[in-house]
């Protein structure tokens, strides 16, 4: 069924997950750094080899599970790469499903950036939903169920949006598909029900507040994956099919905008980092929108760039909550004497998320401002400069500061526990912090994997006014910075964002259920009971005596087989909602493996 | 040696401070003296140290516009949503 031999590296990473639970103990290490690694250089095996593999025929469709091109094999090489980095960043993680929900989320991901049509896309872009929650609730404190849920809800409602867009676009193109540009010249309804799904997998404001919420509680390792993964599957969607639709531009600025402001008055360090992935991906939406070459190299750029760094600033954010168990501002501060590592790793990706020169922000953040000042897009070019000095300000000054400087908030306890973290957290920190350097240094490595060489080759960030006007930008945001210091000191509140609507209206939800509805309820249970209850009971009664004394003497032995299988199957059911969708989602994914590759 | 150096900063606050002072006016001297702006692309980006001055207020208006829409009842305690 396979056109040619091509393995799906969603494929290594799914096998590879089921038999993780079923390795002893010693060989569970080399497995879990064996599995992604070879998911990578399956990747790096298909360099060069442009085409369409793994088309599958189902019913009346053709599936196409493996186009490689250009925007593809940037996206596949990163977020491989990322696996590789996350797993030796969790290594010391003991429970296997961690692992397993952590590579089934990036194999959706990668099912995503490698499909050819959208039957397919819409497959996987549920499956790295349905994956993802998990890295929330195994957590396992009594908020991250409620969390879980809502992160799940809200994507299912991306999803059937996305759904609804592909049926009507089924039915308006006479059966077409085939996952490519869309046609932006002329949207209709489907155009716009397609793109609120990826938007919302963007986390494009109205659509964005899941995102902090999920990530800020996320387990430590979980939110190093989350935070690579969706929104930069939904990037390579929107650049996929969307490039150049110019409702993206406007929509780009005020999230990178909007990321700011929340991160102003953030508490909490991850889900500060988590405002700031909107306000970098506002950056990625609004190069989409542009269209242009230079504007989609600066987008698969900055997702790379992004990918590596804010994974190192999750990694250093969550390992001071690994080993405090805190991580908010109003509970941190002076330890820089405790992490000093953690310190420096952390400040590495302050340094380039702010785009300083050296750093990997720094030659891919620029590209897609200057596209945008290219087209004489000049409010967009100076908003998103703007967004840059904030950018500077939260995570390059802010979170460092009051972390590892600043006033010593750390209850006696905290700063006993406080320390560098195990040595599997500081290589991945380490790797991270590494590339970083070298995306920023050596440009060829980055540049030349771009879709777009000739522009890729045409565009040079190091010139004397690029550096000077950073430098100008960055150097006197932190002169504001240390002026106002004061007004940023941390003040333990949290902010409400939209939310509130969907919060607030399930509990609206909830009194209606609880007081009008439960009324009608006992009404119909109180007249049940007359009417039907009494007189089941009466003949329940002459039955039971009947049973006693006749059939009773019969059935006794099958009665006790029966209980007693009953009794087996009761201790395997946990009884746990969330463990009966994993395994639920685990048994698709194995029946959908078995049936595209037996 | 992470930990000495920057004890060994933090000793000498002051000269640090007063180094960072310095180091500014050396980017803005340079950006006026010696960067060539044919690359500019507006017109606005050709006054001298323009990009000093667009970075200083971006993040004063950044905090101030941040803390005051924050205040008008974004910020609440950290119990809200709790039953």
């Amino acid at each position: 069924m396979i056109t040619n031999f091509w393995l799906h590296p969603s494929l290594i990473l799914i096998v590879g997950a089921f038999i993780l639970p079923f390795l002893p103990k010693w060989l569970k290490r080399p497995y879990l750094i064996i599995v992604p690694t070879l998911a990578f250089l399956d990747v790096l095996s298909m360099q060069g080899q442009n085409g369409t593999f793994g088309v599958v025929r189902f019913l009346d469709w053709y599936l196409t599970f493996g186009r490689v091109d250009g925007l593809t094999m940037v996206f596949a090489y990163i977020m491989t790469l990322m696996c590789i980095i996350g797993t030796i960043y969790g290594l010391h993680v003991e429970d296997d499903f961690q692992h397993v929900a952590a590579w089934l989320y990036v194999a959706g991901s990668l099912g995503v950036i490698f499909c050819g049509d959208y039957l397919v896309l819409f497959l996987f872009w549920e499956l790295m939903a349905f994956a993802s929650v998990f890295l929330v609730w195994f957590r396992r404190r009594p908020e991250s169920q409620a969390v879980g849920y809502r992160y799940l809800l809200v994507h299912t409602a991306g999803g059937l949006a996305l759904l609804a867009g592909l049926v009507l676009r089924y039915q308006a193109t006479g059966g077409d598909l085939s996952f490519g540009p869309i046609g932006v010249g002329s949207p209709s309804i489907s155009t716009y029900l397609i793109m609120i799904g990826f938007l919302l997998n963007a986390a494009v404001p109205p659509f964005h507040a899941w995102l902090p919420d999920a990530y800020g509680e996320a387990t430590v390792t979980g939110a190093v994956f989350m935070c690579a993964f969706t929104t930069k599957t939904a990037i390579y969607a929107l650049a996929r099919a969307f490039a150049g639709m110019e409702i993206l531009v406007p929509l780009g600025v005020c999230m990178a905008l909007y990321g700011v402001v929340y991160a102003v008055l953030e508490n909490d360090s991850r889900r500060l980092l988590a405002y700031h992935i909107i306000s970098q991906v506002g950056y990625m939406v609004a190069g989409v929108g542009i269209g242009t070459e230079l504007a989609i190299n600066g987008t698969c750029a900055h997702a790379f760039a992004h990918i590596l760094y804010k994974g190192l600033l999750f990694m250093g954010c969550g390992s001071v909550l690994h080993m405090t168990g805190k991580s908010k501002f109003s509970d941190l501060g002076g330890l820089y004497k405790k992490m000093p590592r953690t310190f420096v790793f952390t400040m590495i990706g302050g340094l380039s998320i702010s785009a300083f020169p050296l750093f990997s922000g720094f030659v891919s953040k620029a590209m897609i401002v200057s596209a945008g000042f290219e087209v004489h897009n000049y409010w967009a070019g100076f908003l998103l400069t703007m967004a840059s000095a904030g950018t500077f300000l939260h995570t390059g000054l802010k979170v460092p500061y009051f972390i590892w400087f600043g006033k010593n908030n750390c209850s006696q306890e905290t700063w006993d526990k406080a320390a560098d973290p195990p040595w599997n957290m500081q290589l991945g920190m380490g790797i991270a912090a590494f590339l970083c350097i070298l995306i920023g240094s050596y440009t060829p490595y980055l540049y030349n994997m771009l879709p777009y060489q000739q522009a890729a080759a045409e565009y040079h960030p190091y010139t004397a006014y690029h550096i000077s006007e950073t430098m100008q930008i960055l150097l006197f945001t932190a002169l504001g910075f240390f002026l106002l210091i004061k007004k940023l000191a941390p003040e333990p509140k949290i902010s409400l964002d939209l939310d509130w609507f969907y919060r607030m209206g399930g509990r609206g939800f909830f009194w209606l259920a609880r007081r009008p509805i439960q009324w009608a309820d006992s009404c119909v249970s109180e007249g049940y009971r007359y009417v039907g209850l009494i007189p089941l009971m009466t003949t329940a009664q002459f039955w039971s005596w009947f049973d006693w004394n006749a059939i009773d003497g019969v059935v006794d032995g099958l009665a006790k087989t029966v209980r007693g299988v009953g009794g087996l199957v009761r201790r395997a059911q946990s009884g746990q909602l969330q463990y009966n969708i994993f395994y639920a989602v685990s048994f698709v994914a194995v029946a959908l493996v078995l049936y595209v590759f037996a | 040696m992470i930990l000495k150096l920057i004890d060994f900063l933090r000793d000498r606050l002051k000269l640090v401070i007063r180094l960072s002072y310095v180091g500014l006016a050396l980017v803005v001297a340079w950006d006026v003296l010696f960067v060539s702006k044919e690359h500019a692309h507006t017109a606005v980006e050709r006054i001298p140290g323009f990009w000093a001055v667009f970075g200083f207020i971006a993040c004063v208006v950044i905090i101030i516009v941040s803390k005051w829409f924050g205040h008008r009842g974004i910020m609440t305690r950290e119990d809200y949503y709790d039953n």
